[in-house]
């Protein structure tokens, strides 16, 4: 079978009219940059004062509203982290800023480890040199008397 | 180390984690000093801070309001009682309206901009809000629940305090007392 020049043209223009609102439809509905539960569980309900993915109240839907709403405009998570800021302030990250007071979330946790670590390190080796593992005393074995000695030594006799 | 300094360092360790611990707890505290010399009638100045103004890209300060009469009203869209005193605190503003004495002025607190939008369209208020994004307004204030209302006469100077939701009876009194002031 052979396919006359006006056919391929008309097979043509068909394609094309079936490929053109397809891209544009595929241009439309763009891969999302991230999701709603990506971006819940690093915030915080700033009425509730818990991560976002824990709760519950009329405002927390209210949040997940605008974050879904600003994933659904192409927004990246960091760029959704800055508009969620821009909207409740700092109080609104899971992570504090690392500025004024805040600096004793990260700062002391950090101390207490390395503290607790050099402590250990001097003073584990001084209270082992001061309480040096004890040999075994002789006078913690059992002493037999002479019937259970002649009785171990006929069971042992007996296995040889 | 010498053996001696460990129950030093471990004390000046512990001292310094309580030292921490206090300063959070007392830094996070309530603060009462407005409400105390409010009080006293040793009425202080209102603190004051230029915050964008909502739906705007203006911002305005108390200090926008200098000679006037400023009923300071701190608000979010999710707070239940703050639907209650809407009514009372647009009742005020029109009556600081017409007499020329004033104004009420909300603050708005972690609150997006488009829901505050819908609590002023919903309660059809008339008055101006600012929005104070990062709570610092708040902080100064010693706002921890909202809703908050500080009356403010024309020297700038806080009259009356009311922590919890306003009826139109604090409201009359507070701006008489702010305006005899």
């Amino acid at each position: 079978m052979t396919a006359t020049p006006r056919a391929l043209l008309v097979l043509l223009v068909a394609l094309l009219a079936l490929a053109v609102p397809a891209a544009a439809a595929s241009a439309q509905t763009a891969e999302p940059k991230t999701t709603l539960s990506d971006v819940e569980d690093e915030v915080m309900c700033v009425v509730c004062g818990v991560a976002l993915n824990l709760a519950e109240a009329p405002q927390a839907d209210r949040q997940r509203a605008l974050i879904q709403d600003l994933i659904d405009q192409g927004l990246t998570k960091e760029q959704i982290k800055t508009e969620l800021v821009a909207e409740y302030g700092d109080q609104v990250l899971a992570d504090p800023p690392s500025e004024g007071f805040n600096v004793a979330a990260w700062l002391v946790p950090l101390l207490l480890v390395v503290g607790l670590g050099t402590a250990a390190a001097i003073l584990l080796p001084r209270w082992r040199r001061r309480n040096p593992p004890q040999p075994a005393a002789a006078d913690d074995v059992p002493v037999l008397d002479d019937a259970d000695a002649r009785r171990l030594d006929e069971d042992l006799a007996r296995y040889r | 180390m010498k053996r001696s300094a460990v129950p030093f360092v471990a004390i000046l360790a512990v001292a310094a984690l309580v030292g921490l611990l206090v300063y959070g707890v007392a830094a996070r505290g309530e603060d009462k000093t407005i409400d105390e010399a409010v009080a006293k009638q040793d009425y202080p100045q209102a603190p004051s801070r230029a915050l964008p103004v909502l739906g705007s890209d203006a911002t305005a300060s108390l200090e926008d309001y200098e000679g006037q009469v400023v009923v300071l009203n701190f608000w979010a869209s999710w707070c239940d009682p703050c639907k209650d005193e809407a009514p009372v605190l647009e009742a005020a503003q029109k009556r600081l309206e017409e007499s020329g004495d004033g104004t009420v002025l909300g603050v708005t607190y972690r609150d997006a901009t488009s829901d505050s939008k819908d609590f002023i369209e919903e309660f059809g208020l008339t008055y101006p809000s600012v929005r104070d994004v990062d709570g610092k307004l708040a902080e100064d204030y010693g706002t921890r629940a909202l809703p908050e209302t500080f009356v403010i006469d024309r020297q700038g100077r806080i009259v009356a305090v009311s922590r919890g939701t306003v009826d139109q009876g604090f409201i009359d009194a507070a701006i008489d007392k702010a305006l005899a002031t």
